[in-house]
């Protein structure tokens, strides 16, 4: 085995036991038979602690299977003596099913300090099962093979963790991914009018992907009019200035104007305080105002239909 | 007056992700200290740009708010600190239209026309701090029922 030399390398505790790795001396071997010895008590132990009952509700069989596929990776990460190393080959086997129970665990409502601790009373059972195990041998003998279980049961909560943080970083990009394609809706106010409702943080993702859909939707719908309308963002600084002008001077390329709306006045002042030059973009306060403006330019006229503004009947 | 919960705060500057919570406690804690509308905007688009000078030139930082008083007016103090480069030549960075990041070359100056109090200090090589403040200006109470 050729990742054994570099593990034990590291690992004091296994020092003086290198060269007899064939012989079962070396304190991780004994802790491999140990949890393959008493695979089926530690799994009946753990399945009446809270991370296991509280997961696996159906039966108390299916408790006890998913800690003993469990003791059964620790048994192989004991075995290639890779006690210290959370991306041991031993571990990948169980990785989906402790990111399940991660996330079954948040999903409860616990915080991560709380999962962690649940993980960690995973430890004293197995522990006292080594103690009772190991009466006999000495004394220096039962400390080495503990610590090397305590490392072990270390690992295998860092394993855990690990696999939970990237399930949320997986969460958090997806979700990232869903809020780009959601907040940019390119909508036909009239034939030759389209309308971008920007709402949130105008990044840089988010404003390339605005300015592409916004370019597909003026050949889409042969617009001449683009209206951007920024009532719901909050803040204009220089870089989303930037990107509006860019995403209108794109649009012009493509021959169509752009009109910027939804210009409040605490954000008028802001821009000409910060000294932004946005003159040679086609500004309205009101997307009404912006879309009055396209529709004389197209040369349609809004009128009301009852004469001399009065009312229904 | 407990001002000091929801205002004092010290957020990292790693990450646009990062600027979006800068913006957010800035507009809650001009909020919260009594800034108006126009003030509260200010306030969070000279920070946005002084948190992102830090992002971009400095390769992230720190920003530090804190509430201060001074004859009795409240006032939002806002340190950006980074330790990049630094900036070589202050003069020609607080002009506008310069940039040496592709920007528009707004933001330095921009933020200081936007808070009431302005001091950059920078050391080229060891990093840029830049402090900010603006104060609750307390005009005269409108006349009600004109």
């Amino acid at each position: 085995m050729p990742e054994v030399g570099p593990a034990q390398g590291g690992n004091d505790k296994e020092r003086k036991h290198v060269p007899q790795h064939e012989t079962g001396g070396a304190p991780a071997h004994e802790v491999r038979d140990f949890l393959l010895r008493r695979s089926e008590q530690i799994a009946q132990r753990w399945a009446d602690e809270p991370l296991f009952r509280t997961v696996f509700t159906v039966s108390r069989e299916e408790a006890v299977e998913a800690g003993k596929a469990v003791v059964d990776a620790l048994a192989q990460v004991a075995d290639s003596q890779r006690v210290e190393d959370p991306d041991a080959a031993g571990f990948t086997g169980v990785r989906e099913q402790l990111a399940r129970m991660g996330a079954a665990r948040s999903r409860a409502g616990l915080s991560t300090t709380q999962v962690a601790a649940e993980l960690a009373a995973l430890r004293p059972p197995v522990e006292n099962l080594l103690v009772a195990d190991l009466e006999q041998e000495a004394p220096e003998r039962l400390r080495e093979c503990s610590t090397v279980l305590s490392v072990l049961m270390g690992t295998l909560r860092l394993v855990a963790m690990q696999t939970a943080l990237s399930e949320i970083q997986a969460l958090t990009d997806r979700q990232r991914l869903q809020l780009l394609e959601v907040a940019t809706p390119v909508i036909k106010l009239w034939d030759g009018i389209v309308a971008v409702p920007l709402i949130g943080t105008l990044d840089s993702a988010r404003s390339q992907v605005v300015m592409e859909t916004l370019l597909d939707a003026v050949v889409d719908q042969h617009a001449r009019f683009a209206i951007l309308d920024i009532t719901g963002v909050p803040t204009v600084d220089s870089l989303v200035a930037q990107h509006l002008m860019k995403t209108v001077a794109a649009a012009r390329l493509m021959g169509a104007e752009c009109v910027v709306s939804g210009i409040r006045p605490a954000i008028a002042q802001t821009i000409v305080h910060l000294g932004l030059d946005l003159g040679t973009v086609k500004t309205r306060a009101s997307l009404a105002d912006a879309l009055g403006y396209c529709l004389h330019e197209l040369g349609a006229n809004i009128v009301n239909a009852t004469p001399d503004g009065a009312g229904r009947r | 007056m407990d001002t000091g919960a929801g205002v004092e705060a010290r957020l990292p500057i790693r990450s646009d992700m990062d600027l979006v919570w800068v913006r957010q406690h800035v507009r809650q804690a001009a909020a919260k200290l009594g800034f108006g509308l126009v003030e509260q905007t200010k306030l969070v688009t000279a920070a946005s740009e002084l948190a992102r000078n830090a992002l971009v030139h400095g390769g992230g930082g720190v920003m530090e708010a804190s509430h201060v008083t001074a004859e009795g007016t409240d006032g939002l103090r806002l340190s950006f600190s980074d330790s990049g480069p630094g900036i070589a030549d202050l003069d020609r960075a607080l002009s506008d239209g310069y940039t040496s990041g592709g920007g528009l070359g707004m933001g330095l100056g921009g933020a200081r026309r936007l808070v009431h109090d302005f001091a950059v200090e920078s050391t080229p090589g060891s990093g840029t701090t830049v402090r900010v403040t603006s104060w609750v200006a307390r005009p005269p109470r409108p006349r009600e029922d004109l």
